[in-house]
């Protein structure tokens, strides 16, 4: 068995000149719950499609469970469990056809666990798939993506447009096939809070690229919200080493930034010599990260074209 | 078992799951040898990944607050050697002050640390009236 469920080396895509993946490499190890974040048109689901085998990568590799899903779709896809948000399901048939139709394509199809889920959910096994709101549609949709136990569950905005109840069902359904089977899932989401809950480690996609990457307890241990002052009334946002984003507050500088291990849990002491005095600091949220980061990597750009 | 999630809180999710934890037999609410809810049931409950629950129990069974037993559950354990005042006092002190170094650090005065210690034993009493009033 390979060590690692994925293995994706400097995975590379465009469409036309925008580069939807730009060097992508990442690891997915069993038994842990990953979580995918970016705004709209990052890449994320360019890269869950190619997991799936949908896309054939320009450049680089995708193994999936070790093997290249374009290859050996059959054997890749049926231990994938796939959830998406436009949860395109076959209109005219009822939820039980379409259980037991799915069921033919994976020999691993538990009846029981598809039964408890129609029963937990208190699904109507007799409605059309047309006849199903948005919500039904979403669980009718998770019960084809878990019940045969797949190794590897990716769920693209699994969320989007949901009630809270119904999100729960999916959050549960990601704990379930984690806690039980030990087994790996990969969720993408616009949902900071959702991911800073319900993963053990995340990545975070802008413009293509990984910008960061690590368990969420590490990610958010090294990053604070700093309010500095400075001495002098300079217009120019300080400079520092793991500074991210920089923004004028009145008299303060509002700073999101990354502390280095040399910082020692704590902001750079050359700002003091520069006489810049620090009114508060403050562990930052994945929002505040998230934002910070995706606003730097904009500015990088706009240089770059400059 | 009732626990609450700070997602704005500093601190890792699984370490407010294992403070909480700790109160609840410090206070006396888990006693002695009770079994404490699978990880899958208490996932579920707080809406966190599996794993977040097993390294909050991992870490209170280093402590030796909770053992597993092979095979079933995980319980509370027997603290045959309760501390001595003299060491609960020391742990506690140590404690105390970390919280004054971070309150100094943050610019709090000691009167308003102390406001604050009053307003936290007051959610925390009001937490444990509803964990009382639902009877489990």
């Amino acid at each position: 068995m390979p060590e690692n469920i994925v293995d994706v080396q400097g995975l590379s895509r465009t469409f036309g000149t925008s580069k939807a993946l730009n060097d992508v490499t990442l690891q997915l190890k069993p038994g842990l719950v990953y979580g995918l974040v970016g705004s709209n048109g990052a890449g994320k689901s360019t890269l869950i499609r190619h997991l799936l085998g949908l896309m054939t990568p320009q450049q680089g590799t995708v193994r999936v469970l070790g093997l290249d899903p374009v290859k050996s779709p059959v054997e890749v896809l049926a231990q994938i469990g796939y959830l998406s948000e436009e949860r395109d399901l076959p209109e005219w048939m009822r939820v039980d056809e379409l259980l037991s139709y799915t069921s033919a394509f994976y020999p691993g199809w538990d009846f029981e666990y598809a039964k408890d889920l129609l029963r937990t959910f208190d699904l109507d096994p007799t409605k059309k798939v047309k006849h199903l709101s948005k919500g039904m549609r979403a669980q009718a949709g998770l019960i084809v993506a878990v019940a045969h136990r797949p190794r590897l569950l990716l769920l693209d905005e699994p969320s989007t447009g949901l009630d809270a109840v119904i999100r729960k069902d999916i959050l549960n359904a990601i704990i379930r096939t984690v806690a039980d089977d030990g087994r790996t899932a990969l969720f993408s989401s616009h949902l900071l809070d959702e991911v800073e809950q319900m993963s053990d480690e995340l990545f975070m996609v802008d413009h293509g690229r990984i910008v960061l990457r690590g368990s969420v307890d590490a990610i958010k241990q090294r990053h604070v919200v700093a309010h500095l002052e400075s001495s002098s009334p300079s217009d120019e946002a300080p400079e520092f080493a793991g500074l991210i984003s920089a923004e004028r507050i009145g008299q303060q500088w509002r700073v999101v930034c990354e502390l280095t291990s040399d910082d020692s849990g704590d902001l750079p002491h050359s700002l003091a010599e520069r006489g810049i005095s620090v009114a508060s600091v403050r562990a930052a949220s994945l929002q505040e990260i998230f934002v910070a980061r995706a606003g730097r990597e904009r500015r990088q750009k706009l240089e770059v074209v400059r | 078992m009732h626990i609450e999630i700070q997602p704005q809180d500093g601190l890792p999710i699984y370490r407010q799951i294992s403070n909480q934890i700790k109160y609840l037999i410090a206070s006396g609410q888990l006693k002695t040898g009770q079994e404490l809810p699978g990880v899958r049931t208490l996932a579920e409950q707080l809406t966190v990944t599996p794993n977040t629950i097993v390294k909050a129990y991992d870490e209170l069974e280093a402590e030796g607050l909770l053992e597993k037993r092979r095979g079933s559950g995980t319980y509370v354990t027997d603290t045959n050697s309760p501390l001595t005042r003299k060491e609960q006092r020391r742990i506690l002190a140590q404690r105390i002050d970390a919280v004054l170094t971070e309150a100094s650090q943050l610019d709090f005065t000691l009167e308003e640390v102390l406001v604050l210690l009053h307003d936290r034993h007051a959610a925390l009493t009001r937490t444990q009236a509803k964990f009382e009033s639902k009877g489990d």
